[in-house]
């Protein structure tokens, strides 16, 4: 069956996030007969630790893989004509775009013109006094030297922009996902800004893509009652999208994973709360009539998505020190394994006590036992035949978030029979909050280099 | 009976709170989920977990429900102790929970308004 007669695009993911595996999209890049690659690899916090890097090293800044993936994909995206859109810019799009360009020329690939889209970053905003339609103005702007980044997220009109000017490679900073996957769609078929059904369906290309291996199989297997094929080799996915906007979603033939009825629902609902009302910067996606449907081995039809006009504002992620935390963590084995974990957590907390050592925050985790769902705390601990003790500590210092993890490492000699194993950290905390900022306070802007 | 034998589920997350579709795996289950994986179920399954409002959404043609978790994450990803600070296993932790058996679901049904 032929989903939709005429023109279609095809587009790949090949990254879901940034540690994600590299010969998937190697793969899509040589055969998966795409016209598009693109690699998303921003999560909520990335940004905001891009961005301390850049101030140790305003060279640095951009995705720690940038160069790896580049290396790895440009010969074969050179070969088939296939272009790249990505995130990979994360807190410095400019300085990924000189990277690009020294891989592009080291690879001898000329001719190629790459997008480096700015704008995104808005700190200078979050510390003026006037930032009319932030709810919690006060708040940000008394995080004082705490604050580390503000960053909006954009929609897909700079992309197409950078398109249409001819890039070949685009990199962007904090944009929706979603509009990462719209923009060359827009591109290609010359949809309207404000054609709502369209836009809302090509958001859902996007939303299905954005995990990359999360819709072929990837997170979904269960050994016994949903088994998936080969995991070690799991193809990253393929959209095949009519001007219509109807999508076939599939993968290259002979990669691992499973594209199925089951594993587009899962993805389709991942993360969007009001499947009604996801919200983006190009358009509020209403997904609640979409209909999926097996056309084939490793190929599933998506339609019915919609849409209604976009908001006046953005998201903005800020990114704030939020103080620290430490750990320490022991392991317990064979009979009274758990008796004897509970144990050394009293002990820890009564030296606490005992020292007059206060964190505003601790928590005592049993790792086999308690540490996922608290509901579970009371459950059959005889039958468990090892435990690993976690404890862990919000605190105002690094030297208290270090005390942690030594009063864990003393149970080697002070404390229970038979503890082993110890691991302590303690790190600096950079937290999120998210808030909205008024469309028109945020000005998207493009830099192109040439090989 | 678990869910569990009926049913898968992904869970995702934003900020502070949790995100949990589950979908039949045959449609014809699908009226059970509507009718026996409600709000209150969902709520006491996750005690000291979840500590402000749910929301459920019905979907027919996915033969699938989404609850949407407030202040679930210990204060969220960024900030929460926990070892799972994404809420990564509720989704198992969800397809856990019993269900009432056919008989008894019944009578439930007729009884509810």
């Amino acid at each position: 069956m032929n989903a939709h007669p005429g023109r279609t695009i095809r587009i790949g993911c090949g990254a879901g996030f940034s540690g994600d595996r590299i010969e998937p999209a190697v793969e899509l890049a040589e055969k998966g007969g795409l016209q598009y690659l693109v690699f998303e690899c921003l999560a909520e916090r990335t940004i905001a630790l891009a961005q301390q890097a850049r101030l140790h090293n305003p060279a640095t800044g951009y995705d720690p893989f940038l160069v790896q993936r580049l290396e790895a994909v440009l010969p074969a995206c050179r070969k088939n004509g296939i272009r790249i859109i990505t995130n990979m810019g994360a807190a410095n799009p400019h300085a990924a775009a000189g990277k690009a360009l020294e891989v592009a020329r080291r690879l001898a690939l000329s001719g190629l013109k790459i997008a480096a889209i700015s704008g995104d970053d808005v700190t200078h905003l979050a510390t003026q006094t006037e930032w009319p339609g932030l709810a919690n103005n006060r708040d940000v702007r008394a995080l004082g030297d705490r604050l580390v980044s503000a960053h909006a997220y954009l929609g897909a009109r700079p992309i197409v922009d950078a398109l249409a000017n001819g890039a070949d490679i685009v990199l962007t900073g904090r944009v929706a996902d979603p509009a990462l996957f719209l923009a060359p769609l827009i591109h290609e078929f010359g949809w309207a800004f404000d054609d709502w059904p369209r836009l809302g369906q090509g958001t859902l290309v996007g939303h299905l893509l954005e995990c990359a291996g999360q819709i072929t199989g990837g997170y979904f297997s269960d050994p016994d009652k949903q088994p998936v094929a080969n995991l070690a080799r799991l193809g990253f996915p393929i959209a095949e999208v009519s001007e219509q906007g109807e999508v076939v979603i599939t993968k290259v033939a002979g990669s691992g994973g499973a594209v199925t009825a089951r594993t587009c629902k899962e993805q389709l609902l991942y993360e969007i709360h009001d499947p009604a009302a996801y919200n983006t910067p190009d358009v509020v996606a209403d997904f609640s009539a979409v209909t999926i449907k097996e056309v084939g081995p490793d190929r599933v039809v998506v339609s019915g998505a919609t849409g209604r006009p976009r908001s006046n504002t953005l998201k903005v992620s800020i990114g704030y020190r939020d103080g620290f935390v430490g750990e320490g963590q022991i392991s317990y084995a064979g009979p009274g394994a758990v008796a004897r974990a509970r144990l050394a957590l009293e002990i820890v907390r009564e030296r606490f006590k005992l020292f007059r050592f206060e964190p505003p925050e601790l928590r005592g985790d049993l790792i086999g036992v308690d540490s996922v769902c608290l509901t579970r705390s009371g459950s059959s601990p005889s039958d468990i035949s090892e435990v690993r003790l976690r404890v862990v500590g919000r605190t105002a210092s690094l030297e208290d978030a270090q005390r942690i993890g030594h009063e864990v490492e003393s149970l080697y000699t002070n404390g229970p029979a038979g503890g082993g194993g110890v691991t302590k950290s303690a790190r600096e905390v950079l937290a999120i909050h998210s808030t909205l900022i008024p469309r028109a306070a945020v000005r998207p802007k493009i830099d192109f280099l040439l090989t | 009976m678990k869910l569990y034998e009926i049913a898968h589920a992904r869970a995702g997350d934003k900020g502070d709170t949790s995100d949990l579709s589950v979908l039949a795996f045959d449609q014809r289950d699908f009226p059970r989920l509507v009718d026996q994986v409600t709000i209150e179920r969902v709520r006491a399954h996750f005690a000291g977990v979840v500590h402000g409002e749910i929301e459920r959404y019905v979907l027919p043609r996915l033969g699938a429900l989404k609850f949407v978790l407030h202040r679930a994450l210990g204060g969220g990803v960024t900030r929460s102790l926990a070892l799972d600070a994404h809420g990564k296993c509720y989704s198992s932790l969800l397809l856990d929970l019993d269900l009432p058996d056919d008989d008894e679901a019944e009578n439930q049904t007729l009884t509810t308004p």
